[in-house]
């Protein structure tokens, strides 16, 4: 009986234990995000105006609407224990169904929280539009991306340069992006910067993103698109100014021309590590791909190619196993962030 | 012709790489051969839970009595136990996938145990299955045994094609069931958006298994909803007014005219995919003209609607819920109808909050994100009406209202996060993600399984004469809640912090310790499941002490209560006149209820029809024989639903007639026992002295 009981303490002492370190572990996460040196991943730490203005819009939608969530939250415990079986001394009126001040209170509070809520919705769906342009005093930087399987394409039209893995953008200028993929639906997303857009074979969707300081931030696709969807992820820089300028002068120098021949190569199924392995070089950082040139109208065409009104067999759609995808990646390979 | 000729003729493109630990002996890794274990395992599950299942019926020789009083039953009590045995069945697998799906990403910071291949098909069956072949089957089973009870009927207005409903999604459901063992299930999520899911990028027979799953169910919940409607509008009890149906049946209601129009959309829509994928059509195809946005917009255009098809009936269970065990009127019965046929009618109008990352204008984003909004109203007050429901009651905490309490409480916060996602701006942060995922478990756990729980606690006497073990059912409730708290709670921060949902292993550390709440959240639900199950065997030992046979354990208000435990054949020995909104509450306080009727008239009955197993056997045939390319079969198969229609036809033995004097002889003797009995006071409501006679006189004291 005796050692039954401390063994049953030292039980639950274990649980404590681990459910200490899990709480522990908890806090820390909401705390010290950074504390694992990770690039930002949360649009409740905002580098940008767009993110911001959603954490903000976000807090207060939740705010407002607390003002019907909380009270059914308090009265569905409150009522039941006051109003329960054997409790004695309240009114008891099993015939009473309707009062006109209750009907009017249930019914006017939440509509009127609506129309309050219905401003702010109606204003920052316009305002946040992902196809409005951010109002800057500079020229936007154009970026076009490529969705492929398992990792984006970014070609930076003006600088004549594209990479894979990193998208590097100055500080506060604003950053157009248009997007399409070469492959199967996927959602481009980098959550402190701003929130997520579509992109779509044989289609151009548009995303406007600014980053107000330096830092690094996680970019992803949400999308699930196979078997290595859990990989394509990227890096998002913002640099100041003359760090962005020489950043676009080391992918010139460092970077390789993107060719039919090499867009074939990274188009075919393959996560970002599969892809540096066939084509990065040594001068290029770890699973990052620089490319120092790359054809002209290189975006427009990879749309256009799904436009042609021409049959696309299997064999000549990116993304597809007749088009030298190969089988499912190594299940528990991994591709670094490119920290 | 080969010998290989020849198989592919008969058996198409099935072949031993179908088999679940082919991969396992190919390529013998140890990643290879823990997944091959794991499928073989299910596989062998199903196997062995069929081959089991057939040995015990032969060995108890029960092959007669299942296919007589069950398989070929067009009761509508009977094929409602049905459908609620089937979500059981397949809740068990989609609940064992969930167990997988959280333990692989609790490791998921170190890539987990599953292949990512394996863990798709995980998290797509998980979706598919608790939507369409358990969250469905549970609601329609449900309905189908209580409505026709509600509005004083004997059955559905189409008895046989409910039957054949049921076939239909019984099909679906094996189909399912068959992709464990041959082959392998789709991946693209239970959405299946192409053009993933397009024969270029996916050809194997996975989305076929998806389509065809799919395609039978949605026809047979279109006849459900068909079926359901035309029942409530011209079955009623003379005197039962629309506006005195109980709000059951009026959820009922409109949950059936949702089904007749969203679940067309849904048929359409895999059977374009068919299509494309079949012969080469071009809807939603990379190029072309295909578009995959229109998938998009036809899936939801069925997609928003369901999520109400899915909410609308509990919400009537727990307006039966909270008046019964409050032992009161239902507040604001006015309020509460309008309020649903808001719902059901704003459902149509919203379905566009599915994709407001798409890339359409801000315009359109706004008024769907507006509309979106706008059904909180109705559903903010339905919340409110239940508790005004408890204020001035006499609220006893049976199983029924702790689900219900449970639900009132956590439903508004997931309500909460749904007006958060109402508003695009925010919306494009978090979709996709696992604030996403939380939210409409937080909808749909809360919301529709706590409602079927509690409305299986609360029918369940009525459907086999006994109650359901109190202290079990007790114990089970408090673990569904703290389980649901614990599994989905985390993932709203997971969402918040950029973790997307579908992804098999993750980068982040941070993750971790949420994910390992999450996993402990998952074993507390797979411990609820098992309780119920426990529950289920406690109560069939002690059936005898538990017994209700007067039919009243709860002091009902509504029709279903003033006839026998379980309820007769017939369910009315004289149909019933209706007066009042709460009829059989009213009867009681006035005297009224158990009374012998001035006479008794011969019952009229539907006979037995095996057509809804024909069409069961053949349509799963179909599609089975369409995943596998064995065109012979889909031939065959398809022409056996006419075949079946047109012999059906020349059948003219379709009624029964039961003689006035049996009905008068069980009524009677029923009566003769209800009198006999002595009224129990609701203190002793969950004790064996229950035997289904309300002592009422504190309520008639206080009015």
């Amino acid at each position: 009986m005796k050692s039954g009981s401390r063994a049953h303490c030292h039980r639950g002492k274990t649980v404590r234990r681990i459910a200490v370190t899990i709480l522990t572990l908890l806090a820390l996460s909401v705390l010290y995000d950074d504390a694992w040196a990770l690039p930002v991943s949360s649009f409740l730490e905002p580098a940008g105006p767009v993110a911001a203005a959603q954490k903000n819009h976000f807090i207060w939608v939740t705010l407002i609407t607390l003002i019907v969530v909380l009270p059914a939250i308090i009265l569905t415990p409150y009522l039941a224990w006051r109003y329960r079986y054997g409790a004695k001394k309240v009114a008891y009126k099993p015939k009473w169904a309707f009062s006109w001040l209750f009907e009017i209170l249930i019914w006017g509070v939440p509509t009127i929280i609506v129309l309050i809520l219905s401003v702010p919705l109606w204003n920052s769906t316009h305002q946040l539009d992902p196809y409005h342009p951010l109002a800057s005093t500079q020229k936007p930087l154009h970026i076009e991306v490529i969705g492929l399987d398992w990792k984006w394409l970014f070609i930076y039209p003006d600088e004549g340069i594209a990479t894979v893995g990193e998208m590097a953008v100055p500080v506060g200028r604003p950053i157009a992006l248009d997007l399409t993929t070469d492959t199967v639906m996927q959602s481009f997303w980098i959550p402190a910067l701003g929130g997520q857009i579509y992109a779509m074979p044989g289609m151009r969707t548009k995303l406007q993103l600014l980053a107000d300081r330096p830092g690094q931030f996680r970019g992803l696709n949400s999308q699930f698109n196979g078997m290595g969807f859990e990989h394509q992820q990227f890096l998002t820089v913002s640099l100041k100014d003359d760090a962005f300028k020489n950043w676009v002068q080391q992918v010139k120098s460092r970077g390789i021309p993107l060719n039919t021949g090499r867009y074939g190569t990274l188009n075919k199924q393959s996560t970002r590590a599969e892809s540096f392995a066939a084509l990065g070089t040594p001068a290029m950082p770890q699973d990052i791909l620089y490319f120092s040139s790359v054809p002209p109208n290189f975006f427009q065409q990879v749309i256009a190619r799904y436009r042609s009104g021409h049959p696309l067999p299997p064999g000549d759609q990116p993304g597809t196993k007749a088009h030298g995808g190969h089988s499912t990646p190594s299940p528990n390979g991994k591709t670094g962030l490119g920290t | 012709m080969t010998a290989s000729d020849l198989w592919h003729l008969v058996f198409g493109r099935l072949g031993l790489q179908s088999l679940p630990f082919w991969d396992m002996i190919q390529h013998p890794t140890p990643s290879h051969i823990i997944n091959g274990i794991i499928a073989t395992g299910a596989a062998a599950v199903v196997v062995i839970g069929a081959l089991v299942t057939v040995f015990l019926i032969t060995k108890y020789r029960k092959w007669g009595v299942l296919w007589s009083d069950w398989l070929t039953s067009v009761d509508h009590k009977k094929i409602g136990i049905m459908y609620i045995v089937l979500a059981f069945v397949m809740l068990a697998r989609a609940l064992i996938e969930a167990l997988l799906i959280r333990t692989q990403q609790a490791d998921g910071l170190n890539g987990g145990f599953l292949s990512a291949d394996h863990f798709a098909q995980l998290f797509s069956t998980h979706g598919t299955i608790m939507i369409f072949f358990m969250a469905m089957p549970f609601l329609i089973g449900l309905i189908n045994f209580v409505m026709p009870q509600q509005i004083g009927a004997r059955d559905v207005s189409f008895p046989m094609m409910n039957s054949i409903s049921l076939g239909l999604t019984a099909a679906g459901a094996a189909l399912v069931m068959v992709s464990l063992v041959l082959g392998k299930f789709e991946t693209g999520g239970w959405t299946a958006y192409p053009p993933y899911t397009e024969a270029a990028f996916n050809p194997g027979p996975g989305v076929d298994y998806w389509i065809w799953a799919i395609a039978l169910s949605s026809i047979g919940t279109t006849m459900t909803g068909i079926n359901f409607a035309v029942t409530i509008y011209k079955k009623r009890a003379p005197g039962m007014t629309l506006f005195r149906m109980p709000l059951f049946t009026w959820t009922a209601l409109c949950t059936a005219i949702l089904m007749i129009f969203a679940m067309p959309p849904l048929t359409a829509v895999s059977l374009m995919l068919a299509l494309d994928r079949y012969l080469d059509f071009h809807f939603f195809t990379n190029g072309m003209g295909g578009n995959m946005m229109n998938f998009a917009n036809l899936f939801w255009l069925f997609g928003h609607p369901e999520v109400y098809i899915l909410i609308l009936p509990a919400f009537g269970v727990y307006s039966e819920v909270f008046s019964t065990f409050s032992g009161k009127r239902l507040y604001g019965y006015t309020s509460l109808v309008y309020a649903t046929m808001a719902i059901a009618v704003l459902s149509f109008t919203v379905w566009l909050h599915h994709f407001f990352t798409m890339g359409q204008s801000a315009n359109i984003n706004a008024v769907f994100g507006l509309l979106t909004m706008i059904i909180g109203i109705p559903t903010g007050v339905k919340i409110y009406d239940w508790l005004l429901t408890m204020y001035q009651g006499r609220v006893r905490f049976t199983v029924p209202l702790i689900y219900a309490l449970a639900f009132s409480v956590l439903f508004v916060l997931g309500g909460l996060s749904g007006v958060l996602l109402a508003n695009p701006s925010i919306d494009f942060q978090v979709h996709n993600s696992l604030f996403l995922v939380a939210h409409f478990h937080n909808m749909l756990i809360p919301g529709l399984l706590f409602g079927m729980l509690a409305g299986y606690h609360f029918w369940f006497p009525k459907a086999f004469g006994f109650r359901l073990d109190e202290r079990w059912g007790r114990l089970s409730a408090y673990l569904w809640i703290s389980g649901f708290i614990l599994a989905f709670f985390p993932l709203y921060a997971l969402g918040l912090m950029g973790m997307t949902r579908r992804t098999v292993s993750y980068f982040d550390p941070a993750y971790t310790p949420w994910m390992l709440v999450a996993e402990v959240g998952a074993l507390v639900l797979t411990a609820a499941l098992t309780t119920l199950v426990i529950q289920l065997i406690v109560s069939i030992r002690e059936r005898k002490a538990n017994a209700v046979p007067v039919g009243d354990p709860w002091d009902g208000r509504s029709l279903e209560w003033a006839i026998a435990a379980p309820s007769p054949e017939w369910n009315f020995p004289v149909i019933p006149t209706v007066t009042d909104r709460d009829p059989f509450a009213v009867a009681k306080a006035q005297h009224t209820a158990y009374q012998s009727p001035p006479a008794y008239e011969d019952i009229t009955l539907p006979t037995n029809s095996a057509m809804g197993m024909i069409i069961c056997v053949v349509g799963g045939l179909l599609g089975f024989a369409l995943v596998w390319h064995m065109w012979w079969l889909a031939i065959l198969s398809a022409l056996a639903v006419p075949v079946a229609v047109i012999a059906k036809s020349f059948d003219t033995r379709t009624e029964k007639v039961i003689p006035a004097a049996e009905v008068r002889q069980q009524h009677q003797a029923w009566l003769a026992q209800a009198r006999q009995e002595t009224p129990i006071s609701r203190q002793l409501e969950t004790s064996p002295d229950n035997h289904g006679l309300a002592d009422n006189t504190i309520a008639e004291a206080s009015t």
